[in-house]
């Protein structure tokens, strides 16, 4: 019924907003450029978000990292026997559940070793580009990681190698997303791919594990990661990676670093910067996308209180203009009621408007950011949000002017001012 | 005559007083929301060497080939060690350094300080009168050291005091992995933001860090092996045969930044030209099989290129000035409504002798006061919100920033240009309004 009412309602308001163009027109502007800002903004927010909160695959709460230096004129036997020897070690540490080494580390942001798998030896397409992290057998239990087929390293596959030496293993590890690049029919396990320096088996595939590159929408190689059966030599450092029993890591760190401390003449590690937790090194990594997302919503949230704030400014105009019009509505019957839904009415018509002409802006907009940001394109049911948030933020907005209109006695009509 | 306005238009305010808050508040937060992104935006893209920028360039060769090249068809921003040799050889520009950031472990005399890694440079003589670095102490190498290979080191002024205390330690001697250097030079505080030599090398806000306290010559940091975290090989998927050094020297692999100083219009074509015949030639030796592919930028077009600029900064410029917008736009409705709602006073007015242009001068004015007032809840808005930088920018960056006057008096000057904008249709509204009519109607 009062839906029917209000209907009826709608030629009369749309002839009195034509006595009122200019303020039409700018409240219509103003939800078309909000609707087209916030929108893409709060896009950006969503991307932004989803990205940071990808997780890593392994159980980030437990995992702790080590940056450990080489002292200067160690020999690669050297210091193979130091990472040995370390490793045994941190495995002792009480609270210690497991510990391997490597040269990168998920969220690192770099480090990793950029590694091409080809199907054939003489491929000439562009191979499959992944992230390569050394591991030995205890890097899956390290990571928290599970295979979801196939088998884990056996202590005899691993071998040092140095940064100059040929890598190539017998049998490597890939993730389930690199498995079904290489392979889309699922048959990756046991299958022989080729690196630089010559084939190797695919013996096992990890549900999930992401690289050490973490910082672009756009790669699209981050979860594409491989573990090499290695002890890296890099004669600058090795990274080791712990994996404790407890999140409470402090006490855990403070003794795995005493550990090593008991052959401290052999290394360097940076009082400040050479531990870090996988947690930690999470919020650098996504310090860029944070910041991204959390500007962009503070930003829409003023624009929309900014939108708000100028539909009760112009509404209480509207009124104060209408007050003897109003008062002799309502001599001539209308109810408080009728007067409350003429100006909710009006107000949906207007940003109605409003909303016409900011989905063809915001799409433009989201077209322009694709272009300079390399954004995606927005998803169809963003706008139809959009829209209805904007609707809902009229209609609160007009609520007060629109009270106040109904309050306004029928004596107005015969008074003059 | 102003002041009178400004006294019609406080009394005009304190009749409307939400109105008039409303104005003033959207203007404060579309003003400061402008004016904290410029500041960011500001301290980010900011010339970090005005008196050299526009002599200093960066050369580039394409030394990979369109099948290789990730980035369409531009060049690595880095050279491999051929190529950056042999551009050093030739001396082609007035002045010409090469560079690389690399970490070393510094340990000295003074037992109080533990061995630690500190990184910084490696670079040729020419690097310091080329980036005008100031030094405290001594100076920079000759050419000489560079072909001697001489073991010299040039540190900054916090390692300076941190080791010897702030002594002048010209002549002393540190060890860096292991070897020994002589302090040569010790540089004054120094911190070009962004750290714009190493922009090729470093990460985005890795280029924004502090610079590094060691500088030793290429030519030594090449025989000591030091390599960089930073290089692109031109395939992860063939076997280059890298296996050693002097391999990876040779190969095609890409790492070191090169920077010229070129004065004139005529210096950079004659440089671009020889870069191209350089290119040319390696395609006649049959090392390249592709067309001479090469760029010549100077330091600002070099940092637009490198998007030095962080993504956070240039979205929070754009959508902060669409917020300022939808502002204006809205004060214009929420002026219209003012100035109409005022329409008899200003029949009065007209009808007692003002003229048009006495109309449009009383409510710009009238404007302006309230963009002067917005502007200064702006400022406040704004020195607030660059104080919650930390929370929103990377450390790094969030350093940088910071306000000064300029920014101050920007600020309150925007805010008065955006009312007095955002006021002439109300105004020309308001001036039109017929005297006789609104005196009848008032009647």
């Amino acid at each position: 019924m009062a839906l029917i009412r209000t209907w009826m309602q709608l030629r009369p308001i749309v002839a009195a907003l034509g006595r009122h163009k200019v303020a039409t027109v700018l409240i219509v502007l103003q939800v078309a450029l909000t609707l087209a800002v916030a929108s893409n903004a709060l896009f950006i927010v969503a991307t932004r978000f989803i990205h940071l909160s990808r997780p890593t695959g392994t159980d980030e709460a437990h995992i702790f990292i080590i940056r450990n230096e080489w002292k200067n004129g160690q020999n690669a036997a050297q210091i193979d026997t130091n990472i040995r020897t370390d490793l045994a070690a941190l495995r002792q540490v009480p609270g210690v559940r497991d510990a391997f080494s490597s040269e990168a580390y998920p969220l690192e942001g770099g480090g990793g070793i950029p590694l091409g798998l080809k199907l054939k030896p003489d491929q000439k397409t562009r191979p499959k580009l992944s992230i390569a992290y050394a591991a030995d057998e205890h890097a899956i239990d390290t990571l928290g990681i599970s295979l979801a087929a196939g088998r884990n390293f056996r202590p005899e596959e691993i071998t040092a190698i140095g940064p100059y030496d040929k890598m190539s293993p017998p049998g490597i590890i890939i993730t389930r997303s690199a498995a079904n690049k290489l392979f889309p029919d699922g048959s990756a396990l046991g299958r022989t791919v080729y690196l630089p320096a010559g084939p190797a088996t695919i013996i096992g595939i990890l549900a999930s594990l992401q690289g050490s590159y973490a910082d672009s929408s756009v790669r699209s190689i981050d979860e594409d990661s491989v573990l090499i059966p290695a002890r890296y030599l890099d004669p600058e450092g090795v990274v080791y990676l712990v994996r404790t029993d407890a999140t409470a890591m402090k006490p855990v760190i403070a003794a795995a670093l005493k550990a090593l401390q008991e052959r401290g003449a052999v290394r360097l590690i940076d009082p400040k910067e050479g531990v870090i937790t996988l947690l930690q090194a999470r919020e650098r990594d996504y310090a860029t996308d944070r910041s991204v997302a959390l500007l962009m919503s503070i930003l829409s949230g003023l624009l929309l209180m900014a939108t708000a704030g100028g539909i009760v400014g112009l509404s209480s105009f509207w009124v104060s203009q209408r007050r003897k019009q109003i008062g002799i509505r309502r001599s001539l019957g209308a109810t408080t009621g009728d007067i409350l839904r003429y100006f909710h009415a009006e107000n949906f018509l207007i940003v109605g408007g409003g909303i016409v002409l900011g989905v063809l802006l915001a799409f433009l907009a989201n077209l322009g950011l694709m272009h300079v940001y390399e954004l995606p394109r927005m998803p169809p049911y963003v706008l139809p949000l959009g829209a209805l948030l904007l609707w809902l933020l009229g209609q609160v907005a007009v609520w007060g002017p629109a009270r106040y209109a109904a309050k306004v006695p029928p004596v107005v009509a015969i008074r003059t001012e | 005559m102003w002041g009178y306005y400004v006294a019609l238009a406080w009394r005009s305010s304190a009749r409307s007083k939400a109105l008039t808050a409303l104005v003033i508040a959207l203007l404060a937060f579309g003003v400061s929301a402008c004016m904290v992104s410029y500041a960011v935006f500001r301290a980010t893209t900011s010339d970090p060497i005005p008196a050299k920028s526009s002599r200093l360039y960066v050369p580039q060769i394409d030394s990979f080939g369109p099948t290789i090249n990730w980035n369409g068809s531009e060049p690595s921003p880095v050279l491999s060690y051929t190529d950056a040799i042999a551009l050093y050889q030739a001396r082609k520009a007035s002045r010409q350094t090469l560079l690389y950031p690399a970490t070393w472990q510094m340990e000295s005399d003074n037992r109080l300080i533990p061995a630690m890694p500190l990184s910084g440079d490696a670079v040729t003589a020419d690097f310091f009168p080329m980036f005008d670095v100031p030094f405290r102490f001594g100076g920079g190498w000759t050419p000489t050291d560079d072909t001697q290979h001489a073991s010299v080191v040039v540190i900054s002024r916090r390692l300076n005091d941190k080791l010897f205390g702030g002594q002048n330690s010209v002549g002393l001697e540190i060890r860096l992995d292991g070897k020994i250097f002589r302090i040569g030079g010790v540089l004054d505080d120094w911190n070009p933001k962004p750290r714009f030599f190493d922009i090729a090398s470093l990460d985005i806000p890795g280029i924004f860090s502090d610079t590094g306290d060691i500088y030793i010559p290429f030519t030594r940091a090449i025989d000591m092996k030091k390599g960089t975290k930073y290089d692109l090989c031109p395939s992860y998927s063939t076997d280059l045969g890298i296996s050693d050094w002097d391999k990876y020297l040779r190969s095609e692999c890409v790492w070191i930044d090169a920077w010229v100083e070129l004065v004139t219009p005529s210096d950079v074509e004659r440089y671009r030209e020889f870069l191209r015949n350089y290119a040319e030639e390696q395609r006649r030796n049959g090392r390249f099989s592709w067309a001479p592919n090469i760029r010549l930028r100077n330091l600002m077009a070099w940092m637009a290129h490198e998007h030095v600029t962080p993504k956070a900064s240039n979205l929070s410029m754009l959508v902060s000035a669409s917020f300022l917008l939808i502002v204006m736009v809205n004060v214009v409705g929420l002026m219209l409504a003012r100035f109409m709602r005022r329409a008899p006073e200003i029949g009065i007015r007209r009808a007692l002798g003002a003229s048009r242009a006495a109309v449009y001068r009383q409510l710009l004015i009238e404007g302006a006061a309230l963009g002067c007032v917005g502007g200064i809840l702006g400022v406040a808005l704004t020195l607030l919100g660059l104080r919650g930088a930390g929370a929103l920018f990377e450390p790094s960056i969030a350093r940088i920033v910071h306000a000064d006057a300029s920014l101050i008096v920007l600020t309150v000057l925007l805010a008065m240009a955006a009312t007095v904008i955002s006021a002439l249709y109300p105004t020309w509204r308001a001036a039109k309004i017929q005297p006789a009519w609104q005196i009848k109607i008032n009647s």
